[in-house]
């Protein structure tokens, strides 16, 4: 497996500039002789999608929703994050560059890192021409807040649905693309295999989720922004139809999936309350500019939040991270959270849960301009908990959110497998092993509205591919393999709901490839995931047939592939002896414990490449090499 | 909780469709409301039988994928919430509650509670965005934009599209949906170019898709979750009868209101 990143010669700052104008380039004219086909149609897919369409390409679109305005984006709630620096607090390209870098814990490529600080700045340009209604100041500048580990004001805000009026904005872009009949937008269509013929991706199956009809689709080149899986610990803030199924398809077909193992635990989420339980919802990292966290300085104190005093409070991020205070990252936040949770400091039900206190901020600024900042998500939270954080704290534990690992691209966001893109929190690219807050927006703009777009039409420039017919065997045999899956799913009529399979998976994955990992916990995941999968085989009951809408199956095909990808993260959890990032390997901690990482042993990316079925996946690493920044072991205190 | 559901099943758009009352064990008060059909899907499975189909995602009430009519009042009893974040405890013990998919001509029904509201995208598709392409932008804060007119801007734009508005209707009128679009839009000074021509072409196509007209019922600011306000159908007429007296969508001269 080649592992060649293309990372462009030449200095930091002026890479991607000569890159552009190395890369080659499709004629107008030409251009709607392409067929590019995108699926998912979050802010990555769907800016893709709208540029690719305003570039004359022939652009086919696909979602398993009911409109392109539904993806999981839409829920991201703090803001995005640019080097605009008009706060003029000492913002820049590389300072933002750097914080990117050191966040995930000097595990991303410093040359993809530098180019998504740069183009952060074309992001908000385009999307206030766009109509987003950013957050102003009174004089009708844009506002900025903080977000976690960093010292700058750089986000860019629309109260806390910036997600939504982003992803909005990359709807409207595509709808206007459709009215003028230069996009085909199929919705409520599931990719559930890529074509690859000749060694290059030339088109997807997809099975229509309301008629159940399985289809192919062919085209010159194929974009995957199909986003994350955090879904693979059943519980997480994702969306309750996010899945891995398209990247792992396509991991099956030959793309190197990078890093598996690193995922972000968010640590502000409101904590489980019962079994029954669909999703965790998340409280932006925002509340975090004005909430302190505590916990009652003594094990064991159940009494009310009021009526613990100042002096018997333990305000242990401020405390351990005087610098950053609140505002750590998530991941020392998260593990933070964890440990006074589990030395018994822990509030609220079974004692998972910590204090987070706006009183001191409502006090100093009033209600007024607290509701301002952060009103739908007190509404939020009381709507779920039936308590009022204006006066009571918040009660918040960690929860799977983000998925920094991803299939492998090189610099130009292409996989292994030639021809095959991935765009956005589907691939593995710039959040290294930890990504900060209001940085996931911006990767996925930029990744479709800026790199995507020019390298894809390198590719197609470079390699002009040839029309390919639906009569190759590559169609014939994707299209049958997904059929005799479909059916074989619906054949086992076994006794168990596809849900109680994945209800297990996830408490597996939590307990031992969450917040903190050993080598006992994940040896003993990977005894138990196969024999859970075996059971899910034999035992599974989906009921209805596949030519009709049925939830069920749509949903037992997901977990099944969870049920591969589970394992997979834990393989590459245990081959990385090292802590960094949202990697945590209790074996390897300080003695007041923070993360220690082996950048002898493991400064690199850790590539699998899928081993055929039974075996084993084979590693491919790609060295990490740091020319502009020096790697330090990363420090908030 | 001890409840009889009375859910809307309908196994296709040609079944005619019908009430089947069921009585869920295990509901408890600090579930929320598709947390409770998840839990009557299960025991629906247990049974061998047909779950309901229902559309959801983010269950946090921003995606806008879920809605049903619960005893009459589309997203149930709780303001400015989706069905997604309304909770158990909102229901007394022993309630009957009553299900049904939104209910209009231009949502026809897919499956129980599922519809397709794919009439929406075409509204926006007819002319609810500003024509930039990618790439063409001049510098962000080059263009100020007054913070009065920035939240009036997002109040509207916070629109979710899950279509409430269109079931609460006695009109089945989709005007608070176009309109807000419309107002968000308009209030900002990078939407003016288009703004005549966007109040004609999605007014056209709001019709031309089987929404009736409105008449002010206000039903639909009510159970709107993000609670929009019926003032963006006064902007939206005020733009669409400015832009008729300009002569139609080619005609729009300048800037606009």
């Amino acid at each position: 497996m080649n592992l060649a990143s293309r990372i462009p010669p030449g200095p930091l700052d002026s890479k991607w500039d000569e890159h552009r104008f190395a890369m080659k380039l499709v004629s107008p004219a030409n251009r709607r002789k392409y067929t590019v086909i995108v699926v998912g149609t979050g802010l990555a897919g769907g800016a893709a999608a709208a540029t690719l369409a305003e570039l004359g390409y022939e652009v086919q679109a696909f979602s398993f929703h009911d409109s392109p305005r539904r993806a999981h984006s839409i829920a991201a709630q703090g803001g995005i994050n640019a080097a605009k620096n008009y706060q003029y607090d000492g913002d820049s390209v590389f300072r933002l560059f750097f914080d990117t870098i050191k966040g995930g814990d000097f595990r991303a490529r410093e040359a993809n890192v530098y180019r998504l600080a740069q183009l952060s700045l074309n992001i908000i340009d385009h999307c206030v021409a766009q109509g987003i209604p950013f957050a102003r100041e009174y004089g009708g500048l844009l506002a900025n807040r903080s977000f976690g580990g960093v010292q700058v004001s750089r986000t860019f805000y629309a109260r806390g649905q910036t997600g939504q009026q982003l992803l909005l904005g990359c709807y409207q872009a595509m709808e206007r693309m459709i009215d003028e009949q230069r996009l085909r937008m199929v919705t409520r269509h599931e990719m559930l295999d890529v074509i690859v013929a000749d060694g290059r991706a030339r088109g997807v199956v997809t099975r229509d989720l309301v008629s159940g009809k399985i289809e192919a689709h062919l085209a010159d080149v194929v974009l995957l922004a199909t986003g994350g899986y955090s879904n693979v610990y059943h519980l997480s803030t994702n969306a309750r139809n996010s899945n891995a199924t398209a990247i792992w398809r396509a991991y099956k077909r030959g793309a190197a999936f990078a890093n598996p193992g690193f995922t972000q635990i968010h640590p502000t989420c409101i904590p489980v309350s019962g079994d029954y339980q669909s999703k965790l919802t998340l409280m932006s990292e925002s509340l975090r500019n004005d909430g302190r966290v505590w916990v009652p300085a003594k094990a064991g104190d159940t009494r009310a939040p009021r009526d613990v005093p100042e002096s018997e409070r333990d305000y242990f991020l401020e405390r351990r991270y005087p610098s950053f205070g609140n505002l750590v990252p998530r991941d020392i936040a998260s593990r933070a959270i964890k440990e006074v949770c589990d030395g018994g400091r822990g509030v609220g039900p079974g004692a998972r849960g910590v204090y987070l206190d706006f009183s001191a901020a409502i006090e100093r600024l009033g209600v007024r301009t607290i509701n301002d900042r952060y009103g739908n998500l007190f509404e939020m939270y009381e709507e779920i908990t039936a308590e009022d954080p204006h006066q009571v704290p918040m009660r918040i534990y960690p929860a799977p959110h983000y998925t920094m690992g991803g299939l492998w691209v090189d610099y130009d966001l292409m996989s292994t497998v030639p021809g095959l893109f991935v765009a956005g929190e589907a691939n593995f690219s710039d959040h290294g092993a930890n990504r900060l807050g209001a940085s996931a927006l911006m990767q996925g703009l930029a990744d479709g509205y800026f790199i995507a777009p020019p390298t894809i039409a390198d590719y197609l420039a470079t390699n002009k591919p040839k029309p390919i017919s639906a009569a190759h065997p590559a169609v014939v045999s994707a299209l049958a393999m997904v059929e005799e899956r479909t059916k074989k799913l619906l054949s086992i009529r076994g006794k168990r709901s596809p849900e109680s399979f994945y209800r297990r998976l996830g408490k597996i994955m939590w307990d031992q490839c969450g917040m903190s990992r050993s080598r006992e916990g994940l040896e003993h995941a990977l005894r138990q995931i196969p024999e859970l999968r075996e059971e899910f085989w034999r035992d599974v009951f989906v009921p209805g047939t596949g030519v009709e809408l049925n939830q069920s199956l749509e949903r037992a095909g997901r977990i099944a592939d969870f049920l591969e990808l589970a394992e997979l993260m834990c393989i590459d959890a245990l081959h990385r002896e090292e802590s960094c990032g949202g990697h945590f390997r209790v074996e390897h901690q300080s003695p007041d414990g923070d993360a220690l990482r082996d950048d002898d042993r493991f400064a690199y990316v850790a590539a699998w490449e899928y081993g055929g079925e039974g075996s084993p996946p084979v590693l491919h690493k790609e060295p990490l090499t740091f020319e502009n920044v020096t790697v330090t072991a990363r420090s908030y205190k | 909780m001890k409840l009889a559901i009375h859910v809307w099943r309908q196994s296709g758009p040609t079944d005619a469709g019908r009430f089947v009352e069921y009585h869920p064990d295990g509901i408890d008060a600090d579930m929320s409301f598709l947390e409770m059909l998840d839990t009557l899907n299960e025991s629906l499975l247990a049974r061998g039988e047909r779950p309901i189909a229902f559309d959801s995602d983010c269950r946090e009430g921003i995606c806008g994928a879920c809605g049903m009519m619960i005893n009459g009042v589309a997203h149930g009893p709780s303001r400015a919430t989706a069905t997604c974040q309304l909770y158990m405890r909102r229901f007394q013990d022993g309630a009957k509650i009553c299900v049904e998919p939104w209910r209009a001509r231009a949502f026809p029904v897919i499956e129980d509670l599922v519809v397709d509201r794919s009439a929406f995208d075409r509204i926006v598709a007819a002319g609810g965005y500003v024509s930039v392409n990618t790439g063409s932008a001049p510098e962000a804060n080059s263009t100020l934009v007054p913070k009065h007119d920035a939240d009036g801007a997002m109040d509207a734009a916070a629109c979710i599209g899950c279509g409430a508005c269109v079931a609460a209707c006695p009109n089945a009128s989709a005007s608070l949906f176009a309109a807000a679009k419309i107002a968000h839009l308009g209030l900002l000074p990078h939407g003016q170019s288009e703004r005549n021509r966007r109040a004609l072409r999605m007014v056209a196509q709001m019709d031309a898709e089987g929404f009736g007209n409105c008449t002010l019922h206000g039903e639909c600011q009510e159970v709107c979750p993000k609670q929009i306000s019926i003032d963006t159908i006064a902007r939206m007429n005020g733009d669409f009868i400015r832009a008729g007296c300009r002569g139609g969508p080619e005609g729009s001269r300048g800037g606009g209101g």
